[in-house]
């Protein structure tokens, strides 16, 4: 039997590949249909012929590869039959619009015994509220597409709620310092989660040039973020030592920070998943590191695992090798390794070539 | 403990030097004394025994998370630190979260009682402490309970952080620090107050350290006589000396008694007696500053290093009598006098010191405390000269000391200062054959470096490992490898990867010798990467004959190039 027979998506040098419905999802090389879980650069790659998304992916797609892009917008719970195949989206809760797709053969298809397994491809996803994306739910299915980009135990979220006091908390202390407050988040996603986050009762808060058009597309959705300020040298002397400025990582290296710097000089964090490990934070050399991930944790993974009733569990990024044993031997799911791009199983690293200056992936890929 | 732990991860996150510092001014201000005390016994190395093994540690976190060990060994080596790893497996409980957990508290009741209690008990008290402390906490208390605790700081911060407190001299304070202070209220008052006549008979006096002549202070072709005439100026304001490879030590004789401290200030006086028999003999009380390792009677020249280290992770020292046919006996080659009949020398200059030096031993017998020769040469030219035959006579190299120089404090920089002047390491082109992460800053990144070299020169000729390596590459080149290593895995084994053997490394290391440890039967000192060879192919590496030529042909000499593959 072949691949094809047996499974509804394989595995291609271009991503996962749907022949029943002759589209891939998340490819990243070009391909003819692409279906898209979320609009960050490790999975919606430019040059496709044809997109299909959940209508706030269209938009950001829009922005980050071009207006012009054949996109079509599908709403969530929707059904759609392309081909041999029928697509529904469901939220995701990484970003504004991030989806994962649910794939079945359609009844029609094909004589009886064919298989009409449900696939479900999670793309990124997080189960912690966050109201800057719609909330993440879980889709019963067959056959489970999960990411594992923090698949071990030791990657347990802190409290939204805390982390926001905490971000707050470290603004007002550095400005009582006359620091310039910097935080590291990338553009598309954790940027507005972060903005969402801060008090604008403590000071001014801008924004690096990266991010006010991927914010507009959050306002369009109904997205409230607080105002900011574009930081340039027109705005610079009112960030100075008052201000929190939040940039993509890449910013922070080059001398586009210094004119910010106050009396007291610059602080600067980053809001990551991969801020629970203290080698993480020594080895970028932050003054401080926040918890903020919008990747489901351990726990995240397992819940979700378990929510789907899938019977077949197939893992990707990250820790997928760590989690296909543990669900393995622990008799949770009958779990494999799908293989990315990069090595076969870990994540992209963070000066992949496709990675602009605006850091399009989500940056919580090992770095 | 909640403010001990801040200061610790504040510590931890910042590498500026002035920050570190009034970190720690302020918690030493606002501490408790008890506290105080520990905190600074714990950042000054004077730590607590290992309270319960690792393996005893790592059990109860399985039972308590009912993760299998492997997922434990993952997580360790996800976070570089096993302490870390079972902090954050470990539930937090904050219902049972106690804030006023003080760090004598914690060290006191839940720490040093863990030794002689039964397993049943400290697995209790273990259990009830996670449950006391939240994550960050956990991780200082698996650091302490584990014996291994250790501070991203230097000792001479917490001397300039202390002296602010109290108010006095960072040089002061440095005397004050040195040796072993209890951690008890009293003591850690005692450091701060004023310290009472006769209290520290033994007490060594700060060391001074040379730097090196090397690249950063020269350009990249280093060290020619012209350039040290630049640098130095005249060779005849300098005393040279050789460098020895042992270790450094301060040898402390007063008032009949003698102790023997290491750079680091730890007594070492139980594993050279030698030396304290040997001080009984000096004519006056006296502290010399010198170099102990063992010598070869028979060729007149130092042992290996390596054999001298096997000697000093004893605890104590095998018998004093020399076999009846043994040659090597362990020496201080002393080069300093900083103290004579109870005066201070260290403000005069080198060439006082060095005569009251000389007179000092004229009378004690040679055997054991050695005076360092002096080296005659005239100019920078015949020092360079003599420099050469560094390797043959066992030594590093060169030291430089400006005539007029006092004896300083720590790395104090000075244009009359000491300055080690070493031969160039030996090199070798090897392959990449497998990597780990590294641990702390450096976990998740595969920094650890096994590197091999070629058993023959066939084409196919296989490789045999031969060191690790673990710096000397950019942060870029670093980050590079690393992504370069996950594309090219042949096999994992846990967190260790077997990769393509096509990198070729240039490896630098101080000393080559035979050593049955090692497959390639050959153990390299010091060993670090020099250049990442992306212009030479595997085929080209050098082999484990071209290093055992090394062992052979000694001083100053580089293999053979391969396959005339210069660049």
């Amino acid at each position: 039997m072949s691949d094809h027979a047996r499974n509804l998506l394989v595995p291609t040098d271009r991503g996962l590949w749907c022949e029943a419905g002759g589209f891939h999802v998340d490819p990243w090389r070009p391909v003819e249909r692409a279906v898209v879980t979320h609009a960050h650069a490790d999975h919606a790659c430019p040059g496709c012929d044809h997109y299909l998304a959940s209508p706030a992916t269209c938009d950001l797609l829009r922005v980050r590869i071009g207006p012009g892009i054949d996109a079509q917008p599908l709403p969530f719970g929707e059904t759609l039959t392309q081909g041999g195949a029928t697509i529904s989206l469901h939220p995701a809760g990484h970003i504004l619009g991030s989806a994962q797709a649910r794939i079945q053969r359609t009844a029609d298809s094909s004589a009886s015994g064919t298989d009409r397994a449900v696939w479900v491809v999670s793309g990124d996803y997080k189960t912690d509220p966050d109201p800057t994306a719609e909330h993440f739910e879980p889709v019963q299915c067959d056959v489970f597409i999960s990411e594992t980009t923090f698949a071990l135990p030791i990657y347990r979220w802190p409290d939204r709620a805390d982390v926001a006091e905490e971000i707050n908390a470290w603004w007002l202390a550095n400005q009582q310092a006359g620091r310039t407050t910097v935080l590291l988040a990338y553009s598309l996603g954790k940027a507005q989660r972060v903005l969402r986050m801060l008090d604008p009762s403590i000071g001014p808060i801008a924004v690096h040039g990266a991010i006010p058009k991927l914010s507009a597309v959050y306002t369009k959705h109904g997205i409230d973020l607080p105002e900011a300020l574009h930081a340039n040298t027109d705005t610079a002397d009112a960030i100075k030592g008052q201000g929190a400025i939040v940039c993509p990582p890449s910013a922070s290296s080059g001398p586009w920070l210094r004119r910010f710097a106050g009396s007291g000089g610059t602080r600067i964090a980053m809001a990551s998943g991969w801020m629970r490990v203290r080698g993480r934070r020594r080895w970028q050399s932050l003054d401080h590191g926040f918890v903020l991930s919008d990747h489901a944790d351990w726990d995240g993974l397992l819940r979700t695992i378990a929510d789907t009733g899938a019977a077949r569990v197939g893992l990707t990024h990250g820790s997928a090798e760590t989690m296909a044993r543990y669900l393995n031997e622990t008799g949770r799911a009958d779990a494999f390794v799908v293989p990315t791009r990069y090595t076969g199983e870990e994540a992209p690293v963070s000066s992949a070539p496709d990675e602009n200056a605006d850091g399009q992936t989500d940056g919580e890929a090992p770095a | 403990m909640n403010t001990f732990t801040r200061l610790y991860l504040d510590l931890d996150a910042t590498t500026s030097t002035n920050d570190k510092v009034a970190l720690l001014e302020s918690y030493f201000r606002a501490a408790p004394d008890a506290d105080a005390a520990w905190a600074l016994a714990l950042m000054t190395g004077n730590r607590p025994k290992r309270a319960t093994s690792t393996a005893a540690l790592r059990t109860l976190a399985l039972e308590r998370t009912g993760l299998p060990a492997w997922l434990l060994a993952e997580c360790h080596a996800a976070a570089g630190d096993l302490s870390e790893a079972i902090a954050l497996l470990i539930p937090d409980d904050p219902k049972s979260t106690d804030e006023t957990e003080s760090l004598a508290g914690v060290i006191e009741r839940r720490v040093l009682p863990l030794r002689d209690m039964t397993d049943a008990a400290r697995a209790e008290l273990i259990a009830e402490t996670w449950s006391r402390l939240d994550t960050d906490q956990r991780f200082v208390y698996h650091k302490i309970v584990r014996g291994g605790f250790r501070v991203g700081v230097q000792k001479r911060l917490v001397t300039r952080a202390l002296a602010g407190v109290a108010g006095i001299d960072p040089n002061t304070m440095a005397q004050r620090l040195t040796g072993k202070i209890d951690p008890t209220p009293a003591a850690y008052r005692a450091v701060l107050a004023g310290e009472q006549p006769g209290e520290r008979t033994l007490a060594p006096l700060p060391f001074y350290l040379a730097h090196p002549i090397d690249a950063k202070l020269t350009d990249a072709e280093g060290d020619t006589p012209e350039q040290l005439e630049t640098i130095l100026g005249p060779s005849t304001d300098w005393l040279a000396e050789w460098k020895y490879d042992g270790v450094r030590a301060q040898l402390v004789g007063r008032e009949g008694r003698a102790a023997v401290w290491s750079r680091s200030e730890e007594l070492t006086t139980d594993q050279f007696p030698e030396l304290v028999s040997a001080a009984m003999h000096l004519p006056t009380d006296a502290v010399l500053d010198g170099e102990v390792l063992i010598w070869d009677t028979e060729t007149d020249k130092p042992r290996p290093f390596a054999e001298f280290q096997t000697r000093l992770n004893r605890k104590s020292a095998p018998s004093l009598q020399p076999g009846l046919f043994d040659t090597t006996r362990l020496v201080m080659i002393v080069y300093d006098l900083l103290e004579r009949g109870g005066e201070d020398l260290r403000d005069r200059p080198l060439t006082d010191r060095r005569d009251a030096l000389e007179s000092l031993l004229q009378g004690t017998p040679a055997d054991t405390i050695r005076l360092s020769p002096l080296l005659r040469e005239r100019n920078w030219s015949s020092l360079a000269t003599l420099r050469e035959q560094s390797r043959a006579r066992g030594v590093e190299g060169l030291m430089l000391k400006h005539r007029d120089g006092r004896y300083g404090v720590g790395r104090q920089r000075s244009a009359t200062g000491w300055w080690k002047w070493k031969v160039d390491p030996y090199t070798i082109d090897a392959v990449l054959v497998a990597a780990q992460p590294g641990s702390g800053r450096r976990a998740s990144l595969y920094t650890d470096y096994t590197f091999a070299v070629r058993t023959d020169d066939a084409p196919d000729a296989e490789l045999v490992t031969f060191a690790k390596a673990y710096s000397g590459l950019s942060q870029s080149e670093i980050e590079s490898l690393d992504r370069w290593i996950r594309a090219h895995t042949t096999s994992k084994s846990g967190p260790f990867r077997t990769v393509e053997p096509v990198q070729v490394f240039e490896l630098a290391f101080e000393g080559v010798q035979r050593s049955a440890r090692h497959k390639s039967g050959i153990a390299v000192r010091f060993p670090r990467i020099a250049r990442w060879r992306t212009d030479k192919p595997a085929s080209e590496a050098n082999t484990i004959a071209d290093v055992e030529a090394l062992i052979r042909r000694g001083p100053g000499t580089q293999p053979q190039s391969r396959q005339g593959g210069e660049p």
